[in-house]
């Protein structure tokens, strides 16, 4: 009974940790430039992919490619922000028509990103193991890399979390993501907090990846799924608030561990459910206004 | 007879009273003004009379007719229109189009189609804007749109008219119009309630005056009362 | 509904039209079949953007559920289809879709823009995940078979359906409902001050739009004879249309069947000469379509037009 306690709680913050990260990133993009970024799951599979190969072809650790694909990702989204969302934000007459344009657009980067991957790495199932080793934690058993992904989950979500609250970039982040107007009132210089929210975003996508990659298996068409789970938890979290991704990822995270331990076929469902429940009774989230 | 009555008229935003005990009754074939400083309350309750919010407390009767939990369409097909403070006119549509919306749907929509042009004709007349009519209202100057506005309400065929603050950022010339259009349509037999900021404008137009300040009603009176009370001078009257 | 000065830009006289008609209603006698087969489908993707141009082109709102009412359908036919006679089964499957549009749009009352279009497609994976499971634990199968139908009958079926929508379609927009519709996707307060009766309107447009795709679903399964979620409520089919009616632009009702039969031919051409690429190709026509064409075909055709009146 202990040991199933533990599996679940060890297990949701496994999951907690993924899901924090990559609502996170979505929940950077569309809290501040309101972008609903619906290839943000594409970037997670390259950076699991990415990995993959750094790992297979080169020996490199993932750990290390953290630090390798990091900044890539944020130049990446960084670059993505200037050349689409920022031309399209510019010709826009509407908030409204902002948001159908960059939702498409999105898409557009989805059909690209995921046929790219497809081009390189082919639709076969791939994985690797990587410290797989069995680590008994008071009677519950895990694999070695499945603790230290949840390591670096936590670490990087709460480094994030201090980042947001103690800093100043941080704080004008969140200001910006709960009130543009205001914020620039203040002095927040929207358009630079715009594209590092949108680098930071695609970069923690890619170290998203980089974890799932040393735990589960991968294929192409992985990004969806995790792009539709990071919508679940920005909304539970809060449209707008960057720290209700965080912990609504945990809050889900556990949810879905619980779930899946009933029936492993509702834990979707489980998700979808709630997702409507909150958008019907309370749109703004645990933490929105 | 009384047209409109409120009866300690209260709205809360969680634990902030933009609108707290108000009364009031306006009369029919009268213009009563509204005035308080920003955030006084007043469109608001204006909101509130439209059935654009839900009260929190109090009730509203129009014609001797509990209206407090309708909605907006509902009270419109009741016979009251409005004006908003920011315009919202259906800016890609035409002015023709804006006004015979208001002659389709505002009272009965059994309304036959060429009674409802036939209307929609006229009122633009009345207003002045028969020249702009196949004109997208979002590129008429600002005094038009906010003509285009009055015309829309007015084709719902209304015995009460809310206007929020018609007058603000219209230049003297135009405030003028404004002022002249206010009396010709109270003169078609329409009571009017009016929102304004600009003084002068009110002070002539109006039979009677109201004052919100801090949700709270302060004063009431006929336009000198208003400009003697000494309540009223020290909350607002520093222009 | 003209306005005072009557401006209808018609590329298309209503004669050519009709002729158009008549072209359409003979072709199976003398085309081969494999371009009937790939007919179905570009009419398949017509009517779905239609309808859902019925509805979210006038009031802005984007609705991502055109799968689950597309899904119903189908799952209808496979239900039913072996007990009911086709034009019976086909019109259920309208029907039930009519229903839930109904049911999904009272409860989406006051939920507008970005929460709308996630709601709908949330609803809209529930219903697929949620059938998933059920069909697996009580059905004990994962998908099912559909009465056969051939492919003449299947393609008259559709053209039938597709004409009923446009006509409706047609009619919506030049009716004061259409106008009112349009208002509603301006200035929705405005126009319930009015007296327009918001809800009840956008609630029954959504339905008569998903009734069109719960229809087209149901003659669909036919043409596959075996359908299980992942294929009925596919998520392409909430946002295909989507693509196929901005990018033949909303502004006028030929908008919406342009992209969606130049989409749909090109996705053909694309998948059977660069199999490897032609996502990627699509999105790359879609990014371009979004940044330098924001009205669409329709409102490229409209600056053409508006040059050569010029020159």
């Amino acid at each position: 009974m202990f040991v199933t306690v533990l599996d679940v709680i060890i297990g949701g913050l496994i999951s907690g940790g993924i899901y924090a990260l990559i609502a996170v990133g979505l929940s950077l993009q569309y809290g501040v430039g309101r972008v609903l970024n619906v290839s943000h799951g594409e970037f997670i599979m390259i950076g699991a992919f990415a990995t993959w190969s750094l790992y297979t072809v080169f020996g490199i650790s993932p750990l290390i490619s953290l630090v390798i694909c990091g900044p890539i990702f944020f130049i990446l989204g960084f670059v993505i922000n200037r050349a689409i969302f920022e031309y399209l934000r510019s010709k826009s007459e509407s908030i409204d028509a902002f948001a159908a344009s960059s939702l498409l657009a999105s898409f557009g980067l989805l059909f690209i990103i995921q046929n790219v991957a497809l081009i390189i790495w082919k639709a076969d199932l791939r994985g690797y193991s990587y410290l797989d080793s069995s680590v008994s934690i008071l009677g519950a058993v895990f694999t070695a890399n499945r603790l230290i992904a949840l390591l670096f989950a936590v670490v990087i979500s709460l480094s994030f979390y201090i980042f947001l609250t103690r800093t100043r970039l941080g704080k004008a982040i969140r200001a910006a993501a709960e009130d543009p107007v205001t914020a620039q009132v203040m002095g927040v210089n929207i358009h630079r907090v715009l594209a590092i929210c949108f680098g930071l975003g695609a970069l923690m996508a890619g170290l998203a990846g980089v974890l799932i990659s040393m735990m589960y298996e991968m294929r192409p068409t992985m990004g969806l799924e995790y792009t539709i789970i990071a919508i679940i938890v920005v909304v539970l979290g809060g449209l707008g608030s960057i720290t209700g991704s965080l912990v609504g990822g945990f809050i889900l995270g556990f949810i879905g561990t619980i779930v899946t331990y009933i029936d492993p076929g509702l834990s979707l469902i489980a998700y979808y459910v709630i997702f409507i429940l909150m958008l019907l009774v309370k749109p703004t989230g645990i933490f929105g206004k | 007879m009384r047209i409109l009555e409120g009866e300690r008229v209260a709205k809360y935003f969680g634990g902030l009273a933009a609108v707290y005990n108000v009364d009031f009754d306006i009369n029919q074939g009268e213009i009563v003004g509204l005035i308080g400083p920003n955030g006084a309350g007043k469109t608001t309750l204006f909101n509130l009379i439209s059935g654009a919010l839900p009260t929190t407390a109090g009730e509203i009767r129009y014609k001797n007719r509990k209206i407090t939990s309708l909605k907006p369409n509902k009270i419109c097909k009741r016979g009251i229109a409005r004006t908003f403070q920011l315009l919202k006119l259906f800016g890609k549509m035409t002015v023709f189009e804006n006004v015979l919306l208001g002659s389709l749907f505002g009272k009965s929509e059994d309304i036959n189609e060429s009674d409802a042009k036939r209307d929609s004709l006229e009122l633009l007349e009345f207003v002045g804007l028969s020249e702009v009519r196949a004109t997208p209202a979002k590129e008429l100057t600002l005094a038009n749109q906010k003509r285009l506005e009055v015309a829309r309400g007015l084709a719902t065929k209304p015995e009460l008219f809310l206007l929020d603050e018609l007058m603000a950022g219209l230049n003297p010339t135009e405030v003028a119009q404004a002022m002249e259009l206010v009396i010709m349509i109270r003169d078609r037999g329409i009571t009017i309630f009016m929102i304004e900021h600009v003084m002068k404008a009110i002070m002539s137009v109006c039979d009677r005056i109201m004052v919100l300040d801090h949700g709270v009603k302060i004063a009431e009176g006929t336009p000198e009362e208003i400009t003697t009370n000494k309540k009223v001078i020290e909350v607002y009257l520093g222009e | 509904m003209d306005s005072a000065r009557v401006i209808y830009k018609r590329p298309f006289s209503l004669g050519m039209l009709f002729l158009f008609l008549i072209l359409l209603a003979t072709m199976p006698l003398y085309v081969q079949p494999y371009f009937i087969i790939l007919l179905n489908t570009v009419f398949m993707y017509i009517i779905i953007t239609l309808s859902w141009a019925i509805f979210s082109g006038p009031t802005r709102y984007i609705s991502l559920a055109s799968a689950a009412f597309f899904g119903v359908g189908a799952y209808v036919s496979a239900v039913i289809g072996q007990v009911l006679s086709l034009p019976l089964f086909i019109a259920t499957g309208g029907l039930v879709s009519f229903i839930l549009a109904l049911f999904i749009g009272l409860l989406t009352l006051r939920l507008k823009g970005i929460y709308f279009i996630i709601f709908t497609f949330g609803v809209s994976e529930l219903i697929r995940h949620f059938i998933l499971w059920w069909e697996a634990k009580f059905a004990g199968t994962v998908g099912r078979w559909v009465v056969a139908v051939d492919h003449t009958t299947v393609y008259y079926v559709m053209l039938i359906i597709f004409i009923l929508a446009l006509l409706t379609a047609y009619h919506i927009r030049r009716s004061k409902f259409g106008l009112a519709l349009r208002s509603i996707g301006e200035h929705e307060e405005a126009a319930a001050h009015i007296g327009i009766s918001v809800t009840i309107l956008k609630t029954i447009t959504f339905a008569i739009s998903a009734f069109f795709m719960g229809a087209t679903g149901a003659i669909m399964a036919t043409r596959w004879t075996y359908i299980d979620p992942g294929i009925a409520f596919n998520p392409l089919f909430s946002f295909m249309p989507v693509l196929m009616a901005i990018f033949g632009g909303i502004g006028q009702l030929y908008g919406p069947i342009l992209g969606a039969t130049i989409l749909t031919l090109l996705e053909e051409v694309l998948i059977t000469e660069f199999p490897y690429y032609y996502m990627l190709l699509f999105g790359i026509i879609l990014i371009a379509v979004i940044l330098f064409l924001p009205n669409g075909l329709v409102g490229l055709i409209e600056k053409l037009g508006k040059r050569g009146n010029k020159g």
